[in-house]
């Protein structure tokens, strides 16, 4: 029980730091080799060398970040936020070497006057370090990855 | 006719373009995108897909041709066909997803008529009893799936026309076929195939302001001086620490180094029929073990002169108006369904050059992950400026949309008109693509 209520908190706070626009603790979340991915595919089973919505190691999350926090990203500009709801969540596998955990996501977007809803599953390869948990892999199936987008994905669902 | 006064348009069509400015209207007037749906995509050579999407008997892929929703489906024969995605009887769309596989025949979901690939009425049930005395039957053209006026293939690329009359693929293509040229040849076998994953998003603007927008020399700087500006932080930051950085971040740093005045040495050739090629080598071939190993089999396939004619195609993007944007030397295209005066939906491909080794397919990858995805680094400020562009047209602020940079520059080459030297920022494209609308308007 206490492990499911650690690995709760983790995966709760990591949504926070989303909905609160706190991108570098974001990033800090991931180990040094960990990556988020988003498949374009639901059927695929690694991110690598097949087309995906999000592959990213930490350089490229460092890309994105920096890209959303300059003063010249247009698309920035307005009003902008979001809010995630994260629950269901089952632990997969519990070993020294990792803890696989699943959940469900439902995130509202706001931009302008638009709403938008994403809702799917997360995925959690986490490691423990001496700084707490550490994700070596999330990977996100969006329920609604596939359907055409109304505009785009800015930032990490 | 240019001066043609179209019911429920607020002027004559000569009225709405001149050479170096455009009327807001264009882009604003529903009336107008009906018209231009009518005259231009369904009249034109519109983009399908590439064959290797429906590789089997059946297999099926759904399409958008202006306002038809369309299929494109292999048939027995081998043949690729291209229907109106509609059953004679009632009207039932034949398919009602995006793609699959139709097995021998289609059968419509609702009344179980049944269709050849062609579109031929296979059987409808109890036909004897149910026809028997009326003129409907196989020979009834009532009765067939209709079918699009015109398919033709270029290098596996399917493209169909609406229209019964008009330029061949080929004489339509011109020279903006070295899109597919470029794209085909760089794999050693001569072929790519398709990726089979199409990203589609949707743009909340009228469809030429993205076609302008796709050899605008002039924006990348400014519209993507965000992404330019990180991925060169990170670029030299990986450098810093491992010597040397992906491909990929030199694509994306390359809009904050690459500065509006060195856009300038960038060239755009214009062809009729609004077709436009923006040069400009994109760093493709660096010194390194990965780019070695593929021009060893590009040598293998054609010789070391060959492979050196191939690789030294001087090729950014080529827009094949009305519908379609291909950046051939990372084997990836955009194609463009109107789906409204200001909402448009791009599909994106992404192609795997047959024969070359997988790192090269990885490193075109990187590209249309990190570019063309729907969580892009880079068009996600496009399409800002592409909404905004929409609303301020739709403002009566001002009448007009200028297209006039260096105008009065260009070079005229038989029938292609060729920026001058140092003016690769020129609004050529834009002027030439608008210079093609008109004429495709006023034909009736």
């Amino acid at each position: 029980m206490e492990l499911q209520h650690e690995v709760e908190q983790f995966l709760y706070r990591q949504a926070e730091l989303l909905d609160t626009k706190q991108w570098q603790a974001w990033i800090d979340l991931f180990a040094d080799d960990g990556v988020y991915w988003m498949p374009a595919d639901p059927a695929h089973k690694h991110w690598d060398g097949v087309p995906s919505i999000f592959a990213e190691d930490k350089n490229l999350m460092n890309v994105r970040m920096k890209r959303v926090l300059h003063p010249d990203a247009w698309s920035q500009r307005p009003l902008w936020g979001t809010n995630h709801v994260v629950a269901n969540v089952i632990l997969e596998k519990i070993s020294p070497e990792e803890i696989v955990a699943r959940s469900r996501f439902h995130m509202m977007e706001l931009r302008r006057d638009d709403v938008r809803h994403f809702a799917g599953a997360y995925r959690h390869h986490l490691k423990k370090t001496a700084d707490g948990y550490r994700i070596k892999l999330q990977r996100v199936d969006m329920t609604n990855a596939q359907a055409a987008y109304e505009y785009v994905l800015q930032v990490w669902v | 006719m240019l001066h043609e006064r179209v019911p429920g348009l607020s002027r004559r069509l000569s009225e709405f373009v001149e050479p170096d400015r455009v009327r807001r209207e264009v882009y604003t007037d529903p009336a107008i995108f009906e018209l231009e749906m009518q005259r231009i995509h369904e009249r034109v050579w519109i983009y399908c897909g590439h064959e290797s999407q429906v590789p089997k008997t059946g297999d099926y892929y759904a399409v958008q041709i202006g306002r038809q929703p369309m299929v494109m489906v292999r048939g027995a024969d081998g043949k690729v066909n291209v229907l109106y995605n509609r059953c004679p009887h009632r009207g039932n769309m034949m398919v009602g997803d995006r793609q699959g596989s139709s097995g021998e025949f289609f059968r419509c979901s609702y009344h179980a008529w049944t269709f050849h690939h062609d579109g031929r009425l296979r059987s409808i049930p109890m036909m004897e009893s149910g026809y028997s005395g009326t003129p409907y039957g196989k020979e009834h053209p009532d009765c067939s799936m209709k079918r699009a006026a015109r398919v033709e293939n270029y290098r596996g690329f399917v493209f169909a026309s609406l229209a019964q009359d008009g330029p061949t693929l080929k004489e339509f293509l011109g020279e903006s076929r070295i899109a597919f040229d470029d794209m085909c040849d760089r794999a050693p076998q001569g072929e790519v195939e398709i990726v089979p994953n199409c990203f589609r998003v949707i743009q909340k603007s009228n469809w030429k302001i993205f076609l302008e927008n796709q050899l605008d020399a002039l924006h990348p700087s400014v519209t993507h001086q965000s992404t330019g500006r990180a991925a060169h932080e990170v670029e030299k930051e990986i450098e810093r620490q491992t010597g040397r950085a992906p491909l990929s971040y030199h694509m994306l740093s390359a809009f904050a180094t690459v500065t509006i005045d060195k856009w300038d040495n960038f060239q755009t050739l214009n062809y009729p029929h609004g077709h436009c090629i923006l040069t400009g080598y994109m760093g493709l071939r660096p010194k390194d073990p990965d780019t070695l190993a593929y021009e060893k089999t590009l040598v293998d396939a054609y010789g070391q002169k060959r492979m050196e004619e191939i690789l030294g195609v001087n090729i950014h993007h080529v827009l094949i108006y009305p519908g379609l944007s291909v950046q051939s030397p990372l084997q990836q295209l955009r194609a463009v369904r109107p789906l409204g005066v200001d909402r448009t939906l791009t599909e994106i491909w992404h192609f795997r050059l047959k024969g070359a080794p997988e790192a090269i397919y990885r490193r075109s990858l990187a590209y249309y992950n990190l570019v063309n995805s729907p969580a892009t680094l880079v068009n996600a400020d496009d399409l800002e400026n592409f909404w905004k562009c929409h609303q301020g047209l739709s403002s009566e602020g001002g009448d007009w949309v200028s297209f006039a940079r260096h105008y009065g520059r260009d070079i005229q080459m038989g029938d292609r008109v060729e920026t001058a030297a140092n003016c690769g920022t020129s609004e050529a494209p834009m002027r030439n693509q608008m210079k093609a609308w008109a004429r495709y308007m006023a034909a009736q």
